[in-house]
Formats: structure tokens, sequence, C-alpha cells
């Protein structure tokens, strides 16, 4: 018979439900946490041997179970803390007066098991309590990704430079073509030490390359080293958590910051979840990556995240890897980098996990380019998003590690840094980077904006820069002969980092002055309310003040100083016309304040009114209400004078209402509360109607349109148009008689 | 005058408050590392990155903070500080699933001895161990893919 409902129809078209949910299936691993097959949490230690672990006899441990029993258990601790109960831990985590220290320290003796049960009974609100607490570094950060199609250098370096001025600690770049990696590593570190001298740097590219790049000081940070939950996943990366641990020593032992990658729903997607929950098997990921020494981990489902959030708990299940990362004791950079959904309200829900309590880093990758240009298959939040991102931390008073930079400093930047790298092009004799380049990757909107480059000749440039050795050094040296001399100090400045090594530390990140702040220099101390860090003092200013937030003071405050097109006369009194219709007039209307909220004039709006009152028959007369600011009791003052008890009250902001004297203040015969909407027409519209309410005929209401997004755009302009009205209020100041002394611009057609 | 100590409690970051200590393998103090240094040519790419000492040092700070797994892989770092950049990856491929066999991945341990990294050495020793166990080593002639 139908098509069935409109409104689920209607929504079966929204973006979400490109999305597909599904109901849990264990057997699959399809399940976000307390997974039915999860084991019992269980420690049992002989003669300091650890004879059995989370349902395994030693003989069954596989590689997962020994690397950590072997590199992570502190069994010392794991005795104390194992029998303590599921709740008591889940109780501390959340209890203010246990400190961040005792909890890092029962963790070194939890099991897998043990921490995924117990993060699995917290509700969010409770583990973004206790990821606040856990944080590795006092002050949350964040990581930008900047990458585009054309592999611009021009391009990346002025992103880079962009997204280093705007606050963010690290920046990763990657390769479409792998050869690209040594020209993308030179842009991306060009331009940050442009935008911000202590940017780190890092080319998401394979081993091999990735380490040659660090010896040569192009980059100083890798978050490359994936882990996985369980043991056929990690084989099929090619993987044993020895050769990840041996390579995160390797990268070590050249200076490389590096940080491990896990997440929920990989071991499913590839396969092999043993049909345990997503949460326990990144309970073990997690603690492979601290038995293998990282002092990082990058988790959050990352490319996993749409795979998490098609199950019940998905977005709970990520805040608790987070969480239980934070807990045992790395850097947590916390996903928010892939696409978790096509729905922006879905997406926004699912990052406040991450965004209120603050993580190392909010996200692994915010995309400074437009989405279209990252080639990480990411751009969750891109360049298009900034202002939101802005204003959420803004909203919330709440740093999410991203500052406000106005356009003409941003251009000064972008401008610098893509002269920056066409200087250091020419100057290592790679292919040059022309002006239209420069110019493009100051001004363009994304990589479709920027000249096609020879590309066959800039891999050819690539590999002959690896194979010379290109360095850091280099780079610095060819930057100064350039007359670049601050950006070469800073290129310096990061090589003399990697001689002390002191962003090796858990959770470094290193300010412009060079100093580095980690966990151990600038720890998180949150022990409560007023502890810990705290968005205030010259940051918080810095967060509020965004180039596009207006000074209140100088809204709306201009004084006209052109002749009031009304004239206020003598005290009004009550009129005995029966067909008497007044028209009573807020304090400051067409005296303080000249227009309408939409713009119409005073004198326009009066007179439209007037002859709509004329059109149906009734005598207008003005009064002005000097007593009172209200639009209900502007009205019911003039029904009181009205010969016919009619009046129609309007506000100097347009709103307006018809009223009767016998009617209570607030009762009203008609309301028209949408001033932004209306025209003079409408207006005219009211004063016939208010006529016919004084002639007894019967009367139609105005049509009105509704905008419900009225109220959002101009409720700043109405609040301050209100409070000059209401400065206008004479409190026991009668009525007075007001005249119409322009000449109406509008006609009656 | 006699050098102080080094603290691993007060003595972090050691870029700001011990450069004394800090200096590039060919024994350049960190403070010299300046674009002055670059511009003259004293100062070159290959002398700049961390000493084994220096390594030692940021795990002395590690294990003081409570962080012994991280402690463990700085001393592994500072063991590697030294062995040539080709080694190093041959290592990693050796330890990948399906790489070696026992014999190697000792061998592999023998070597790294010789270049002083002993803890690196047993941590090699025990993969193979585990490799064992889990059947991780490389199949026999003829039963490879």
């Amino acid at each position: 018979m139908t098509d069935g409902n409109r409104r689920f129809a209607s929504r079966a078209e929204r973006e979400l439900r490109q999305e597909m949910l599904i109901s849990p299936m264990p057997d699959l691993g399809l399940v976000a946490a307390n997974g039915p097959s999860d084991p019992a949490p269980e420690l049992v230690i002989e003669d300091g041997v650890v004879t059995r672990l989370d349902g395994r006899a030693r003989a069954e441990f596989d590689v997962i179970d020994r690397f950590v029993v072997a590199h992570g258990l502190d069994l010392d601790i794991g005795a104390e803390a194992m029998p303590l109960p599921d709740e008591t831990i889940a109780r501390m985590l959340v209890d203010v007066d246990v400190p961040r220290g005792e909890l890092v320290r029962l963790a070194r003796g939890l099991t897998p098991a043990k921490l995924a049960r117990v993060a699995g009974m917290l509700d969010p609100v409770e583990l973004m309590f206790a990821l606040k607490k856990l944080r590795a570094r006092r002050a949350p950060g964040n990581q930008a990704h900047v990458t585009n199609l054309k592999e611009s250098p021009a391009l990346l370096a002025a992103d880079a430079a962009e997204a280093a001025a705007r606050g963010f600690a690290e920046l990763e770049t990657t390769v479409g073509v792998a050869r690209y990696a040594p020209l993308n590593a030179i842009a991306l570190l060009v331009g940050s030490q442009t935008g911000r001298p202590g940017v780190m740097t890092q080319c998401a590219v394979e081993e091999r390359r990735n380490l040659e790049l660090a010896i040569n000081g192009l980059v100083t940070y890798a978050e490359t080293l994936s882990v996985y939950g369980t043991e056929p996943v990690f084989v099929d990366g090619d993987d044993t958590p020895w050769s990840k641990s041996f390579l995160g020593a390797a990268y070590a032992s050249r200076g490389v910051k590096v940080r491990f990658t896990s997440g929920t729903g990989s071991e499913a997607l590839m396969g092999y979840a043993q049909g345990m929950s997503m949460l326990y098997l990144e309970a073990r990921c997690i603690a492979v990556v601290r038995a293998a020494g990282s002092q990082g981990i990058q988790n959050g489902s990352i490319s996993c995240v749409a795979l998490v959030l098609s199950l019940p708990g998905g977005s709970r299940a990520i805040l608790a890897e987070n969480m239980i990362a934070a807990w045992l004791d790395l850097e947590v950079a916390s996903g928010n980098d892939a696409i978790a959904s096509h729905s922006a309200i879905r997406k926004t829900a699912k990052l406040m996990g991450q965004f209120l309590p603050g993580t190392d880093f909010v996200t692994s990758g915010y995309s400074v380019m437009p989405r279209h240009d990252n080639t990480f298959g990411g751009g969750n939040y891109d360049a298009d998003d900034l202002d939101e991102w802005l204003t959420m931390q803004r909203d919330w008073q709440v740093d999410g590690g991203i500052e406000p930079v106005d356009e003409d400093e941003v251009t000064r930047i972008r401008a610098k840094a893509a002269r920056a790298i066409q200087a250091v092009f020419e100057e290592l004799g790679l292919p040059p980077v022309t002006a239209e380049e420069v110019n493009a990757a100051t001004f363009g909107y994304d990589s479709n904006d920027m000249p096609d480059r020879d590309r066959a000749a800039d891999v050819e440039a690539a590999d002959n820069a690896l194979a010379r050795k290109v360095s850091g050094l280099d780079v610095a040296l060819a930057l100064d002969r350039r007359g670049f001399v601050d950006v070469a100090e800073a290129i310096v400045a990061m090589q003399r980092q990697r001689v002390c090594a002191d962003y090796l530390q858990t959770a470094a990140v290193i300010d412009r002055d060079g100093l580095v702040h980690s966990a151990v220099n600038d720890p998180n101390a949150y022990l409560g309310p007023g502890t810990g860090y705290r968005l205030e003092g010259a940051r918080w200013e810095l967060l509020q003040a965004l180039p596009y937030v207006v000074d209140a003071s100088r809204l709306g405050t201009a004084i006209d100083e052109t002749a009031s097109p009304t004239l206020d006369t003598v005290e009004a009194t009550r009129g005995d016309d029966p067909a008497e219709v007044v028209i009573a007039v807020g304090p400051a209307f067409a005296d303080e304040i000249r227009e309408t909220i939409a713009g119409l004039d005073h004198g326009d709006v009066l007179a439209a009114i007037v002859e709509g009152v004329r059109e149906a028959g009734g005598s207008p007369r003005i009064v002005r209400v000097r007593r009172v600011a209200d639009v209900a009791f502007i009205a019911h003052d003039g029904a009181q004078l009205s010969g016919s008890a009619v009046a129609l009250g309007i506000q100097s902001k347009g709103t307006a209402v018809i009223h009767r004297a016998d009617l209570q203040p607030l009762d009203n015969l008609e309301l028209f509360g949408m001033s932004p909407l209306y025209s003079l027409e409408s207006y005219r519209a009211m004063g016939r109607n208010a006529a016919g309410y004084a002639l007894g005929q019967r009367v139609g209401p105005v049509p009105t349109e509704l905008d419900n997004f009225a109220r959002a755009k101009l409720i700043v302009r109405t609040m301050l148009l209100h409070s000059r009205e209401t400065k206008a209020v004479e409190p026991d100041a009668p009525a007075l008689e007001l005249e119409l002394r322009a000449t109406p611009v509008c006609h009656s057609s | 005058m006699r050098r102080r100590a080094f603290d691993p409690q007060t003595d972090y970051p050691l870029g700001s408050r011990r450069p004394d200590l800090v200096s590039t393998p060919s024994g350049m103090p960190l403070d010299d590392v300046t674009l002055d240094g670059a511009r003259a040519g004293t100062v070159v790419a290959a002398d700049i990155r961390a000493t084994p000492d220096t390594l030692r040092y940021q795990a002395g700070v590690a294990r003081a903070a409570g962080r012994d797994p991280l402690a463990d892989n700085l001393e592994r770092a500072a063991e590697l500080a030294s062995v040539p950049d080709s080694e190093l990856l041959e290592i990693y491929t050796a330890l990948r699933p399906g790489r070696s066999s026992v014999t190697e991945l000792d061998s592999w341990a023998t070597r790294l001895e010789t270049y002083g990294a002993l803890q690196t050495a047993t941590f090699i020793r025990n993969a193979a161990v585990a490799y064992v166990e889990r059947g991780l080593l490389r199949r026999p002639e003829g039963s490879e893919s």
C-alpha cells in the first residue's frame, strides 16, 4: 500500500547510513570489549617463573605471552597487584586521590586480561577521567599529517610551516612514490623549522629508507612499528615482538624517537582474532609495546576505526585502549586520524573521548591540508575543519593542541617556507621550484592549484640525494647561503637534539627555544581540581582569540548622527476613537537604535505599520513606551492608551506583538518573534491585523516564515541591541506621543 | 676542574642541564655543534649523532623514572650505536619470522658480542629460544615457500 514511513526513508539517506553497523560475532573477533571468550586474568608464579598467564600454561605461551613475561611483567608487583579485585583497581583509576605514579606502578604487574577487564568496567566518563589522570606529559599536544597528491615540495613546505606555526608538535608525511622520500623529508624539515623551531618530523616509509633518512638528520621520529595482539597476525605482519623491539633499539641508536603502533580491530581485520575481544587483544599489544621498551604508542584503532565503530561499544573500547596505554606509562598518540565516520556528528562524538581529557597527541595526524591531499587515506579532520576545532577548544576551554593564526601571518609563513625550499632545491642541485609554485603554495587551496612538476626528474633527483647522503646539515648550509639564517639555525638546533637524545624519553616534544618537555621533566601531576595542566593564563588568551571573534564592545554601538525619523512630543493620554490602533515603540526606537535586526530603517517600519492600519480602516497613533523594554509590556502599555484597547507593540530590534488592554501582559493576540525575517510588507500586514482586531473583524495570522537557525545566527546581535534598549529605559517615565517626521519611503502597491 | 658526576634524577634534559657531558662521536662538545661550526666545516653530518655514553645516560634517566623496559631498550641502543647501519638491518631481517636457524641467530649474537653488545646478544639468544618453541625459525631446505 505504502512506500513506508517517509521519515525512515529520509534518515536512511543520511551520511551515517553509508556505514554498516553489525551485531557482535565473537567467533570472528567482532566484539569490542568484554568478549565471551576473553580469558580470566591469571598470573601464576612458581619459584620466580610464570607458569600460567591469562588462561594459558607456560607450554602454550605464544610469542606475545613469552615476550611480555620476559621483558614486561614485573613479577613482584604482579604478586601484589593481580590479587586485587577488579573493582578495587577500577575504583583507584577514578579516585582523584590515587596518584598516577601508584597506578602506573601497579600496572607493571598486571596481565593483559586484567588490564582489559578493569578498563572494561569503566564507563566513558570514567575512562576520560582516568585518561586525563594518566596522560604522561603535563600538557596535551597534537600531530599533523602533511602530504599532497602531487608530492609538490613547495606545497609540502608551506603546509608544514603552517602546521608548525599552528602549534603541532610533530609533523608526519609519507610518499605516494617511495623514492620521493628524501625530497618529502627535506620539504617537511625546512617547512617545519620555518613555521616553528623545534617541531619534530617523520616520513613514514619502509624501515631501511626510514633509517637512512634519520641517519642523515632529515627526520627525528618514527611511528611505523606495528604490533598485533595474536601470534598469527604478528607473523603475517612479518615480524615478531623480538624483531620489532630490536628495530626500536636500532632506531634509538640512531637518535630517532620511536613510537609503536597498534589498535583495536586489526586482528579481526587480518583474520586471526582467535575469538577474543578487540580490547583484550589490544591490551596484549600495549603490553608488548611497553615490554619492547618503546616510549610510546600510537593507538586508538587507527586505520581500523570504522570496523570497531560498527560494533556496540566501539567508541568506548577505543577510549579504553588509549587509557590502558597511558596506564602502562606510554606516550599516547590517540588516533582520530583515519576517517571514523561519514557523519560529522558521530565522528566528533567519538573525538570527545580524547579531546576532553587531552592526550599526548590528541590526533595521530590532523590533516592540515584539505582531505583530498591526504595520502595516508586519512583526513578525519582537515584544513576545512580548523575553525571548528579551534572553536571547540574555545567552547570547552580545552587545549587540543592547535593554535589560531591569522591570515596575514599564515601567508607570510607559507611564502617564506615555499621560498626557503625553492632556495634549498636550487642550492642542492635539485629540480627547480618555480615562482609560480611558490605563489600557488602560498595562496592555493590544494595540490590542484599547483603547477605540475617533472616527476621523473624529481624521482631521479631524490635517488641522487639519497646516494650522496644529503643531510640536515647540508640543508641548513644551503639555507644559510641564501639568507634564511633563522631557519638554518633551527635545523642545526634539531641536529644538536640528535646528539643529546633527550627526546628519546617518554612523551618528548621540543619547544621553540629547544627545550625538551617530556614525562621526565614535565610530567602530568594531575590530582584533582586546581592541579595539573589547566588551560588558563596566556595560553587560554591565545586559544580564545580566534581571528573571527568580534569585539563585543564595538558591535552595534555606532551612533547615528542623522536626524531621527520621529519626534517625541507630549505625554501620551488614553484615546477615545474606537478605531484607534496605538503603535507602541520601545525606549530606543528610532532614537538610540535606528534599524531592526533585519536592517530595516525604523522610519520605514513605522510608515509601513501606519499604512497597514489605515488600509484595514484603523486610525494609527504612535507612542513611545519609556518605562520598559520588554515587548509584551510595551504593547500592553500601548493597549491601555488605545481607544480600541488594541495596540501593536514593537521593540527596536523589530520583535512585535498585538495586544489588548484586558489581557494579562504576557498574553497576547498575536506575536511576531521572527524579527530577522520580517520585511516592510510583514510590518504592513501586522498593522492591518492590529486594525482588524480593533475593529472586530475576522483576522488570519500574518504569514510568517520560520528559520530555526535565526536564533543561533543572531542571538548575540539581538542581545546587544536589546541591551541598548534596556539602557534607554526610564523607569517611571510615562509614554510620549510620537510624530513620524520623515516622508515614508515605502508605498503600498 | 673535575666533572660533576651524572645524576639521572636531576640532570635531564642533558641538552640544557648537562651539556658538558654530551659530545659527538668524534668528541666535539655539544655546544660546539653550531651553524658557525658547520660553516667552518668543523661540524660534519657523519659526526652528528648520539654516542653510546649519551644513550647510556638516557637509559639511566629512564631507569630512575621507573621505566625499566625503556631503559633496557636505550641500553641496547647504546650498544647498537657502534654497529654499522647495514648490519643493523641484517639483524633485523634475521629476526623476522622464518628467516633464520638457531645457529644463524646465535652467530648474530656472537657477532654482536664482538661489538660489546652483550645485552642485545642475550636478547637475540632469548628470541631464538622462543622461535624454536613457536616454530618461527627458517624451515629446513626444501620446505621453504
